[in-house]
């Protein structure tokens, strides 16, 4: 590391600022050390997670028995794997009309009503959904808590969707236009394929942002409904004990490893 | 494309549906106060039964009825749990279904006669007994010089205490507690009294660490807090966890009293299922469990003789004599805003 | 043409349908019903009755009394501001952290500052809960500060730092959960820098803080901007953070909404906070948005 900075300083160009190599350093240690942290700790063979007393995996095993954890879990991937493909369907939709759709009087307005919920404060999307099923009377339980997330999750998929149809070269679709001469086949042949990427990576995102959905679910979930992050957040107020660090550290690795192959899929095509 | 856009929505729903009616047969869903549910039962009770039991966990009546309230009439819970006085507010505002024929369960002969029939529930067509206790505070007496001989000590702390006091989060049995410490009447509704209620708790405010109903033991253990509310039989397992000068307080004039029940949300799905915990909890030996394990008083007498050695000689829930146990009322809705408003103006 | 124009705008039609009908019915549709509710009278045990009443809203700034008068309650002013101060301050102690941060990745070639910014991303995609629950295992009574502290001798073993439960952990919770928010967008406005502008205005200016302060950061004032409203926004409606490092005891915005909801049963006060939440997050965004216009004219 050292070697490295003394090397940089050799090549120093006006626009390098002394100090700011090692500010970045802070700043990732800022940002990683309370994961590592955390992560460290769920090994820890104590009943209270602040004091250290040894290396174990009984945490870990002990979620293997908890029958509520593993249900909560299933809640969260059935919700998920609702929401996340409603969502991208919706947002797929959505981003094929606004791009490719030429100007049309809504186009604004459909841009804008997408991110609508990137906008709202969360806490203020709860309780409004909250008051709005209780209001109108809809109580399927986990039903409510698909629905609240697809509308949330329609944004993450949007944006990858949207950036991929505009990056796309437009020579590829009037060349088959030309040979095809069907609007049809070309979307199915050429488009879709070349946009199924961006699909697949919105899928995802928006896959990540249902599971990791803390505030929302808490407000509209009700009983046999609960997920992870809500069940987490029981296990928190009740205390703090290793068993949370080692649930938390299964979720850490299950959403970086989901955005992690996110990013390299995009990075290859 | 838009099949296949079709395709994933239909497959999707499919998907949910499938997972949603997998979820329905042979569960129930208990709706229960955090660290009040035993494994050892939940696990046989599965076993006998086949029902498969799922948790969730909540920290007051309050947050209970909130949460009833908020779903409009089904919450997708089966059981729930709370005080005597919230069955009478739940029942009242149309929030329980009537559960038939408990009278005739065969586990209710093992009711205690006081209890059967509950002033709360007079025709039991409602609840069957959980567990009860009281309300007041814990400290540990390895560093605090007090006796804990008067509530004033949790309202009026010392400065030894001071920034290392907890208090509930929810105001019931903490304005209850006031009302001890200060001669008034539960769910008074005189603005004076709520006043005099309401000077004292900013006043304590100054010295409280945090509010909060959970994970109260840990909190102590830690040496976070050295006084904290508590209730008899949760201060008592925190005890038995290790920290052994962990001390209930019995102030003179008096503690309140809490009697628990189970009770059935109205929209429960899974009624049969929960009719069977109903009775399955009224057992002795099984009373007996959930009495070991969260450490309070029951009304099935006959459970004495499962109780362990542990249990029997716990010393924190034990009422010394003369120290009044006085039980939270459902109050009416001019007392109830007094509350809310007194909480409320704390809080901020 | 003629009929090919007219299935392409029917075409459009059916292809934004149904995001008009998710988005209307549950997300525009909740927020009407939540507007309508701030305008109800309150039922003490939950709920509403229907019967129009603005005491949601007169309960921020005026509240009867126990003694049933109604007096100026400055109360939910101040938590308003608290969560406001809290809010800006996030913000700049994240700007100030990140300024530099975005301008040394964006200063990389190309494969380092990919792997960065992704560095920079993984958090945001992480549950907040859990980061938020790390800082109580590192801020927390006998937690990692107190201990290393302790270790070292810097403070007696039954000392406490109290570092928990203080608008302090409230605020380091804050910086932490949305700082990437703020360096994205500087980094994104900052790859569009003209090199050559700093060679040339280094030749005229001589120092370095002048090259900061007169070049770089007017010219990524839109970066700067738009990650401020970023972290801004979501501060303003925190939850979690208060919850769980403020200890339930200073209420902000956020924790005052839920509260509403989730203990006291009072829907048409937390609807009117919500409300009022809302208000001031279209406000601020639809400034940002005239400035954001006016730049683009400027250019």
């Amino acid at each position: 590391m050292l070697n490295l900075m003394f090397k940089r300083k050799k090549f120093s160009k006006v626009w390098d600022f002394p100090g700011f190599l090692t500010w970045t350093f802070f700043f990732f240690g800022f940002l990683y050390i309370p994961i590592v942290i955390l992560v460290i700790y769920s090994f820890n063979s104590s009943k209270f997670a602040m004091i250290w007393t040894g290396f174990s995996f009984r945490w870990y095993e002990k979620l293997l028995t908890n029958d509520d954890m593993q249900q909560a879990a299933l809640n969260s991937l059935y919700v998920a794997f609702v929401a996340a493909p409603c969502a991208t369907a919706i947002a797929t939709l959505t981003a094929l009309v606004v791009v490719r759709g030429g100007s049309f009087k809504s186009k604004e307005f459909s841009n804008g009503l997408v991110t609508l919920p990137l906008m709202v404060p969360e806490i203020v999307t709860a309780v409004a959904t909250l008051i709005f099923f209780a209001f109108i009377g809809i109580n399927l339980g986990l039903i409510n808590v698909m629905i609240a997330h697809t509308v949330f999750c329609i944004p993450f998929a949007y944006m990858p969707i949207k950036a991929s149809l505009e990056a796309m070269d437009p020579t590829l679709e009037v060349a088959a236009r030309d040979l095809y001469s069907d609007r049809n086949s070309t979307f199915r042949y050429i488009t879709l394929p070349l946009l199924m990427p961006g699909i697949l990576s919105g899928f995802m995102l928006a896959f990540v942002i249902s599971i990791d959905d803390f505030i929302i679910t808490l407000m509209v979930a009700g009983g046999g409904s609960t997920t992870l992050p809500v069940y987490i957040y029981s296990m928190i107020k009740m205390g703090v004990t290793p068993e949370v660090n080692a649930i938390s550290t299964l979720m850490l690795a299950f959403s970086i490893i989901l955005v992690t192959g996110y990013w390299v899929f995009s990075k290859k095509s | 494309m838009k099949l296949n856009a079709f395709k994933i929505f239909v497959y999707s729903l499919i998907l949910g549906l499938f997972s949603f009616g997998a979820m329905a047969a042979g569960k129930l869903n208990l709706y229960n106060w955090a660290d009040y549910t035993p494994d050892e039962l939940i696990k046989k009770f599965e076993a006998e039964t086949g029902i498969q039991v799922i948790v969730d966990t909540y920290d007051s009546n309050e947050t209970l009825l909130a949460k009833l309230q908020a779903s409009g009439g089904s919450s997708g819970y089966d059981l729930a749990v709370p005080s005597q006085h919230f069955v009478e507010i739940m029942i009242k505002e149309g929030l329980l279904e009537k559960v038939s024929g408990i009278k005739n369960m065969p586990n209710y002969k093992y009711v205690a006669e006081q209890f059967q029939g509950p002033s709360f529930d007079p025709n039991q067509e409602y609840s069957t007994p959980y567990q009860m206790g009281s309300a007041s505070f814990a400290y540990r007496a390895d560093s605090y010089s007090g006796t804990g001989s008067s509530m004033m000590e949790f309202f009026k702390p010392s400065s030894e205490i001071c920034g290392k006091l907890a208090v509930f989060k929810s105001p019931e049995e903490v304005v209850n507690m006031a009302h001890l410490a200060l001669g008034s009447s539960f769910c008074s509704e005189d603005p004076n009294e709520m006043q005099a209620v309401m000077d004292l708790l900013v006043e304590q405010k100054k010295c409280v660490a945090v509010y909060s109903s959970e994970g109260i033991n840990d909190r102590l253990k830690s040496g976070e807090v050295i006084m904290h509310a508590h209730w008899d039989g949760y201060s008592q397992v925190g005890k038995w966890e290790g920290v052994d000068d962990l001390t209930y307080a019995y102030p003179k004039e008096g503690v309140v009293g809490w009697f628990d029940s189970l009770v059935m949300p109205k929209g429960a799905k899974n009624i049969e299922e929960a009719k069977t915990f109903m009775n399955f909890l009224m057992n002795p030996e099984n009373m007996a469990i959930l009495s070991n394990f969260a450490a309070y008083a029951n009304a099935i007498p006959e459970s004495v003789n499962y109780l362990t050695e542990d249990m029997k000689n716990a010393k924190n829930i034990q009422v010394p004599d003369g120290i009044p146990v006085v039980f939270g009322k459902a109050c009416n809705k001019k007392a109830q805003s007094l509350i809310d408003k007194v909480w409320t103006k704390t809080m901020q | 043409m003629n009929i090919q124009g007219e299935n392409k705008s029917r075409n459009n039609l059916i292809g934004l349908l149904p995001l008009w009908i998710v988005m209307g019915v549950f997300m525009i549709g909740p927020l009407i019903v939540m507007a309508f509710v701030s305008i109800m009278e309150s039922n003490s045990y939950g709920g509403i009755h229907l019967k129009f009443d603005l005491s949601g809203y007169r309960q921020i700034l005026f509240d009867t009394n126990l003694f049933d008068e109604m007096e100026f309650n400055p109360a939910y002013l101040i938590i308003i501001g608290r969560s406001f101060l809290l809010a800006v301050a996030a913000t700049i102690i994240s700007l100030i952290i990140g300024f530099p941060v975005a301008y040394y990745i964006s200063r990389q070639k190309d494969s380092v500052k990919n792997i960065l910014i992704f560095l920079v991303t993984i958090p945001f995609w992480t549950n907040l809960l859990i980061r938020t629950f790390a800082w109580i295992i590192i801020l927390g009574k006998d937690g990692v500060i107190e201990n290393s502290f302790g270790f070292i001798g810097i403070i007696g073993d039954d000392d406490s730092l109290n570092l928990m439960y203080t608008n302090t952990a409230i605020l380091i919770g804050l910086v932490y959960s949305y700082i990437p928010l703020m360096v994205l967008p500087i980094y994104s406005s900052m790859e569009k820098l003209d090199v050559r502008l700093i060679e040339a205005a280094s030749d005229l200016y001589s120092t370095r803080i002048n090259l900061i302060f007169k070049i770089i950061l007017p010219l990524t004032l839109p970066g700067i901007i738009g990650g401020s409203i970023l972290v801004f926004v979501p501060c303003l409606g925190a939850f979690i953070a208060p919850d769980l490092l403020g200890g339930g005891k200073k209420l902000l915005l956020g924790s005052l909404i839920q509260f509403q909801f989730a203990y006291a049963r009072n829907w048409p006060f937390g609807a009117a906070i919500a409300m009022v939440l809302l208000a001031l997050i279209v406000t601020i965004l639809y400034l940002n948005a005239r400035i954001n216009r006016r730049h683009e004219q400027n250019a």
